[in-house]
């Protein structure tokens, strides 16, 4: 690939190559959501049908995360003028009917579709208010394929910037979007990227933090499964602008599927020269290379990671200096999270000022959130900066399901807080998540609804970090795990006023002391849960009660006088805690019940209570 | 060391060893290979033993406590034999924040172990994972790499369970 | 180096752009309270206890910052004794010892531990909080060397010690977080590992985690013992250091108070090893002659370092031929005691019982190999460190800097004086020379002028000049001390890169003044002075 001019040729042929003969165009869902959810053979039995059929209309691609993980397994079926069908929670049967129904007969089958109403995913209010700039190709392109990536204008930015830009024009324009880092600080990249440009050295690198450590988000996932090669054209054109001729992608072990697209990606980018030596003919080289992680979410923070990636312990060493300044083997290196990246090269096409349209003026752009809990539409949602909490919840989330009472939304993963009700309507941005004590992190976004005690979700967190701490510093290796001793006791109905104090007392101290941000941030969740919620700790502490009903230690199962006598509890009882005879009411041995509350579920007639 | 993979045949065979070697030699002389090494090389033995920290202490010249400073810091590393069947559960937020713990409870005490430890006839090991990444089908558990979706009511645990052992039990 | 200028509580200071907080802070006559900190050696920032207050032209830096590691920049206000500051160092004191296992009253670091001085200065007078500690493992199965998990608080500075400066590398943090635990691969016992016994991971330790194998009843029970003759000899390095542990300035010779202080203890020979370095150093002397005259494996390598033996055991086995074939002064002293003495002195070898002092902690093991016997007879019965000297001293009421110097006993001809630099790095390579030298001219040789060579600092060369079978020769010669620097010396010479008639090697780094059994100097001391230099003048 030597110019604009070849590259636009290669477009032009896959756009024809996109759509079957008669411009029919199928995608199945395949990333691993949609893979857990049976895509598999969704997606044989369509390339088989399509085969026998000979249906040459019709062109089979997989595709990345759509986005509503409920629907999976989705299959969408594209007319060349932009129409579609969508069909959702398909199966092996249904997939068939439709190649026989719709794709050679051409009557699309209305009870697959969404609601059986003919609904298109963009028509549901989970779509509403999304918009997708990061996930543009994701659900749209075949991730395995660069002719695909091309057909979208892939590789055009790379090309543009080494073409037609010096290297600190490529920081200014980065400069001038406002495009701040999505891994979790939300520091400027362009400004990261104009530090590691100044430092003179022989050789730099350019790593693509690809960790995601935050048990309950999954967005760098889906774009890496998605779209893996806009990560790879972002690195190239970081490469250029910071004057590194090497990139890493640290990416965790435990995402196989995106580890496979990336390496086929790869070696795709290479074949065609948009990576390697001399790229677009210009002295420019490139090089990618991925680095496994092994299980430490401490490998997410910047030092652990070149820690790792040099083959030692993930253990974080002190800044200054910053990786920037001395880096991976000493040599100054600039990291970015996959989400900033993805970014990248749209900015480089359609310019800083099309970027600052969305989101707000501290904050532009979009972010990508993994919206899950107790929340009835949970999936990936991308939405401009700025819609307010609320929005994201009972809107494009439709609310919490059961008609159960919402409590809060956590995000930030392990080192954010909680927000509550009186906070939903601040407009979401880096700044204005800090304000209300939690943080924007890298976009889990987790709802609790009044069955979760807050507590227990504090020690959850808290849990976490215990196990995650690389074990370096003091404050962090011993005293989180002091919290979590004492968040124990309180969920066990053991805690005491003192207690309360000393765990204020060691999360600022953890706060200010701890070496890197781990350990700065791991006692938010208790602090910010502290700040909101401590009724419920005191609650735990002076009455031995768990108001939400979820430490085992204070709960106690009883039945009421709405038992039949069925019998259904004690025969499911795993503990054999249950005794009554048939059509009497049942009665419950404490001493026996373990607490596990299948009773609770297996109760037709809602006679079993907790208190 | 030659005792060793005499004693236990196949588990610590020669060719295995072989097998890292040729690994090994694909790298070059490439910068920082110790992580890469032990994953390819807990792929191919399935456990990392002291006479694999040892061998590869040797071709890769890093000592011996400095590899084991490594596979004991990643959770992923494991020093004991698996068993073989995998059983994870996700203790990710969203699955957490959707009953998770109590499906793994379930999962302890169905296999009779703790968290990490793998069941006496070595056919189960029990972990806890954090996000598997679908956290719309929370809580989720795995087995192997089948994933089991919503896994909301625990009475479903014991047959998916079973479903392994009696595989097991056809295919012996 | 160009000069930044800060503030430290106030005060004005201007210091060269490289220093830390911390050392700028001692310019400032400001103390900051250490522990994972030893110079040069180990600047990780682990233990949070050096944390600061800071501003930078008036903006405040986020949370406190490690002084130890935090570089000094124009325009500073730093600001150490703030009652957030204060608080914040107490608590991480705090954590610390809420696992650890608190019983200084018998612990063999009183009074020499730096956790224990730091709750002393920081006056913590509490520990709130309780919970699980760190699983307890000791570790006494080698001969030399105890580790006990309870006692550690994961600075790293032994890691530092073995893996960085001495290039070995037996332990290592393993496991993470709350489980973390400095151990050997496996929690091996040390004597599996890799392990030359050097010591120098003791010397770095703050605590007791890591401790010499104590030897100190059996010598008292074997003084108190009528049937038995218990000699003593004092290994040079031992003279030079002793003193410190009474209060005296380091390098201080101390030997005749020593002697004395030996003889109190009821000793009924003291000796000097000074007497068997001698013997050594002719004869290794002799053996060098032989093998550049008669041939033989060459370099020839000095081998009275029980650490670098092990050391070329483990790692250089090709170099075993190398080794000079002489015992250690040590073994070769207690060799001669349980033979010639005890022919000469009429006593039945059985009834001696061969006691070492020594500034090392791997003779204890060297004595215990089992070709140091004779006759089923150990050469020598027990090797005490200097440290396990000052400790019977002390317990035997011993007012050890009001004693009136004595000489020790004489073995036989009094020795030649050349033995006693054994002590130091250069030592036998410099007494050997002299002998070779006198040998062949009778002249005394002139002094040996070392060069560095690039790429292998830490190794020092020279070249003499002496009649080998009365034509004009040059033996070259290179000394290398710390047993990485022994590894690249080795590996240089496997590569055919330098080639070297003689090589003198010692384990620990600046040779035996700085031996793995020397009195423990404190991380705050060792910044300012540095022990190698200022205990090898007390040898000169
Ligand atoms: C404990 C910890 C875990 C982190 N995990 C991640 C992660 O999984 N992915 C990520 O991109 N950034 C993570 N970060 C943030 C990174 O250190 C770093 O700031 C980020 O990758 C920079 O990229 P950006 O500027 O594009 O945001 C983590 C930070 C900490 C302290
Ligand atoms: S804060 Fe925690 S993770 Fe970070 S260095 Fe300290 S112990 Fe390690
Ligand atoms: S299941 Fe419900 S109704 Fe039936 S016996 Fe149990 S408590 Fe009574
Ligand atoms: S909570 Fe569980 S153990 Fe207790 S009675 Fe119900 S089913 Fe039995
Ligand atoms: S190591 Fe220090 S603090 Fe610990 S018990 Fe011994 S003397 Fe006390
Ligand atoms: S100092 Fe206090 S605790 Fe220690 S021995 Fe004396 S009285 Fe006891
Ligand atoms: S004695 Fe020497 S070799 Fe052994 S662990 Fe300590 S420093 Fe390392
Ligand atoms: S053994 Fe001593 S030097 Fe080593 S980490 Fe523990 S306390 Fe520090
Ligand atoms: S250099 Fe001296 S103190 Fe160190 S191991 Fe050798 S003999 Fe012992
Ligand atoms: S739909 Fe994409 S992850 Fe679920
Ligand atoms: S939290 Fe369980 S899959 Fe994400
Ligand atoms: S952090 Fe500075 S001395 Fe430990």
């Amino acid at each position: 690939m030597k110019s604009l001019k070849e590259i636009n040729e290669r477009k032009e042929s896959a756009l024809q190559s996109l759509h079957g003969s008669d411009g029919l165009r199928v995608v199945v869902g395949m990333a691993t959501c949609g893979l857990s959810a049976g895509a598999n053979p969704v997606y044989q039995a369509l390339k088989n049908g399509v085969e026998e059929k000979k249906l040459k209309h019709v062109a089979v691609s997989p595709t990345g995360c759509i986005g509503m993980c409920t629907y999976e397994p989705i299959v969408e079926v594209l007319n060349s003028d932009g129409s579609k069908i969508t069909y959702v929670h398909m199966d092996e049967a249904k997939t068939k009917r439709v190649v026989e129904e719709h794709l050679e007969k051409g009557n699309p089958v209305k009870e697959y579709t969404v609601s059986g109403e003919m609904k298109n995913l963009e028509d549901l209010d989970f779509y509403k208010k999304q918009k997708r700039v990061v996930l543009k190709n994701c659900g749209a392109i075949n991730p395995e394929s660069i002719d695909e990536y091309i057909a979208v204008n892939g590789y055009q930015a790379l090309a543009k910037v080494l073409l037609e830009m010096k290297p600190d024009d490529v920081i200014e324009l980065l400069k001038a979007s406002g495009l701040r880092g999505r891994g979790g600080a939300g520091f400027l990249t362009g400004q990261k990227w104009s530090f590691a440009r100044k430092v003179e050295a022989d050789q730099k690198y350019i790593i693509c933090n690809a960790d995601e450590g935050d048990p309950g988000a999954f967005m760098d996932r889906s774009v890496l499964e998605g779209d893996p090669h806009a990560i790879l054209e972002a690195m190239a054109i970081g490469g250029y602008a910071i004057g590194a001729s090497k990139g890493y992608i640290y990416i965790r072990a435990e995402y196989p599927v995106a580890v496979g697209r990336l390496k086929s990606a790869i070696s795709q980018a290479k074949e065609l020269g948009f990576l390697g030596d001399n790229i677009f003919g210009t002295d420019f080289s490139f090089d990618i290379e991925i680095r496994l992680g092994a299980g430490a979410f401490v490998c997410g923070e910047e030092t652990a990671l070149i820690a790792s990636i040099e083959g030692k312990r993930g253990m974080s060493r002190n800044k200054p200096p910053f990786p920037a300044v001395s880096g991976l083997w000493g040599k100054p290196t600039c990291i970015n999270n996959v989400e900033t990246l993805a970014n990248i090269p749209q900015i480089i096409l359609n310019g800083p000022d099309w970027f600052r349209s969305f989101g707000t003026e501290k904050s532009a752009g979009t972010k990508v959130f993994a919206l899950g809990g107790k929340v009835n539409n949970i999936g990936l949602v991308e939405i401009p900066m700025g819609i307010t909490l609320r929005e994201v919840v009972y809107e494009i989330g439709g609310g919490i399901p059961k008609g159960k009472a919402f409590k809060a939304v956590q995000t930030g993963g392990p080192s954010g807080g909680c927000i509550t009700t009186a906070d939903l309507d601040v407009p979401i941005d880096f700044d204005n998540l800090l304000a209300v004590g939690s943080m924007m992190g890298s976009g889990g976004m987790i709802v609790i609804d009044e069955d979760n005690c807050m507590v227990d979700i504090a020690r959850f967190f808290l849990d976490f970090t215990v196990d995650e701490s690389c074990g370096k510093c003091t404050p962090c290796r011993e005293g989180t795990k002091r919290m979590l001793e004492i968040l124990e006791r309180i969920t066990e109905g053991k805690g005491t006023d003192q207690d309360l104090v000393d765990l204020k007392d060691l999360a600022e101290n953890i706060r200010i002391t701890s070496l890197c941000a781990l350990g700065q941030t791991a006692p938010n969740p208790v602090l910010s849960t502290m700040a909101h919620f401590m009724d419920e700790y005191i609650a735990h502490v002076k009455d031995h009660k768990c108001p939400a009903k979820v430490c085992k230690a204070l709960i106690e199962f009883s039945i009421n006088d709405k038992c039949t006598g069925c019998t259904l509890c004690a025969r499911s009882c795993p503990a054999g805690a249950i005794t009554g005879v048939l059509k009497e009411k049942h009665f419950i041995d404490k001493d026996i019940c373990t607490r596990c509350g299948i009773c609770v579920t297996t109760c037709k007639f809602q006679a079993i209570d907790v208190q | 060391m030659n005792e060793v993979l005499k004693s236990s045949n196949d588990v610590l065979s020669e060719d295995k060893f072989l097998k890292l070697k040729d690994f090994i030699s694909s790298l070059g002389n490439a910068d920082g290979i110790a992580m890469p090494v032990l994953q390819e090389a807990q792929n191919i033995f399935g456990y990392l033993p002291l006479e694999v920290h040892k061998y590869i202490s040797e071709n890769i010249n890093v000592s011996v406590a400095e590899l084991y400073g490594i596979t004991t810091f990643y959770s992923q590393f494991t020093l004991v034999p698996r068993g073989k069947h995998i059983v994870s559960v996700c203790l990710g937020t969203a699955c957490y924040v959707k009953g998770a713990r109590g499906l793994l409870d379930k999962c302890a005490e169905l296999l009779g172990v703790e968290v990490g430890e793998t069941t006496l006839d070595r056919q189960f090991s029990l972990q806890a994972t954090r996000c598997l990444g679908c956290c719309g089908l929370a809580p989720v558990m795995t087995v192997d790499s089948d994933v089991y979706a919503q896994m909301d009511d625990l009475r479903k645990v014991k047959g998916i369970l079973d479903k392994y052992r009696e595989k097991e039990e056809e295919a012996s | 180096m160009e000069k930044v200028n800060l503030t430290i509580n106030g005060i004005k200071v201007s210091v060269p752009s490289d220093y830390t907080v911390l050392m700028a802070a001692k310019e400032a006559g400001v103390e900051i309270p250490t522990l994972c900190y030893l110079k040069d050696i180990n600047e990780i920032a682990a233990c949070r206890v050096c944390l600061v207050e800071v501003d930078i032209n008036g903006v405040p830096m986020r949370n406190l910052p490690a002084s130890c590691v935090l570089q000094v920049q124009e325009g500073m206000d730093v600001r150490t004794n703030t009652p957030r500051v204060r608080k914040a160092i107490k608590m991480n004191v705090e954590l610390i010892l809420a696992n650890h296992n608190r019983e200084c009253l018998t612990c063999t670091r009183n009074h020499s531990c730096e956790l224990q001085s730091l709750c002393e200065e920081l006056g913590i007078d509490q520990v709130r909080f309780q919970g699980e500690k760190r699983k307890l493992t000791i570790d006494a199965l080698s001969p030399s060397i105890i580790r006990d998990s309870s006692k550690c608080i994961l600075c790293g500075r032994c890691i530092a010690a073995c893996k960085n400066m001495q290039g070995i590398g037996v332990l290592d943090f393993t496991n993470r977080g709350f489980n973390t635990e400095v151990a050997p691969a496996f929690s091996y016992s040390m004597r599996d590992a890799a392990c030359t016994y050097c010591g120098q991971c003791i010397i770095a330790c703050p605590v007791a985690a890591l401790r010499e194998r104590q030897y100190i009843d059996d010598v008292f029970d074997a003084i108190a013992d009528p049937d038995k003759y218990v000699i003593v000899q004092t290994a040079p390095a031992v003279r030079a250091a002793l003193g410190e542990e009474f209060g005296m300035p380091m390098g201080t010779p101390v030997t005749g108070k020593m002697v004395a202080s030996l003889k109190r203890l009821g000793f009924d020979k003291v000796f000097d090893t000074n007497f068997s370095a001698d013997l050594t150093i002719l004869e290794e002397g002799t053996e060098l002659l032989s093998r550049l005259t008669k041939g033989g494996t060459l370099p020839m390598i000095t081998s009275c370092s029980p650490g670098w033996i092990r050391f070329c055991e483990m790692n250089y086995p090709d170099f075993l031929d190398n080794l000079s074939t002489c015992k250690s002064p040590q073994q070769m002293f207690g060799a001669l005691a349980k033979s010639y003495y005890a022919e000469k002195a009429n006593i039945d070898p059985k009834k001696i019982v061969s006691v070492s002092i020594m500034p090392c902690t791997s003779k204890k093991d060297e004595c215990k190999r089992p070709e140091m016997a004779v006759d089923g007879l150990m050469d020598v019965d027990y090797s005490l460190t200097t440290r396990e000297l000052a400790s019977m001293i002390k317990q035997a009421g011993i007012k050890f800097t009001d004693l009136a110097d004595e000489t020790p006993d004489l073995m036989m001809a009094e020795g030649t004086g050349a033995g006693v630099i054994f002590g130091t790095t250069g030592g036998v390579m410099e007494a050997a020379l002299r002998t070779v030298a006198d040998i062949l001219t009778g002249e005394d040789l002139a002094d040996i002028e070392y060069t560095p060579v690039r790429g292998l600092e830490g190794i020092k060369f020279a070249s003499v000049t002496l009649p080998v079978d009365k034509v004009p020769t040059e033996i070259r010669v290179a000394i290398a001390h710390g047993t990485k620097n022994a590894a690249n010396l080795l590996d240089a010479i496997r590569r055919g890169e330098v080639d070297v008639h003689f090589i003198e090697i010692m384990a620990c780094p600046g040779g035996c003044v700085h031996g793995g059994g020397q009195p423990f100097v404190s991380s705050k001391l060792r910044c300012e002075i540095d022990p190698k230099t200022e205990r090898a003048r007390a040898l000169y």
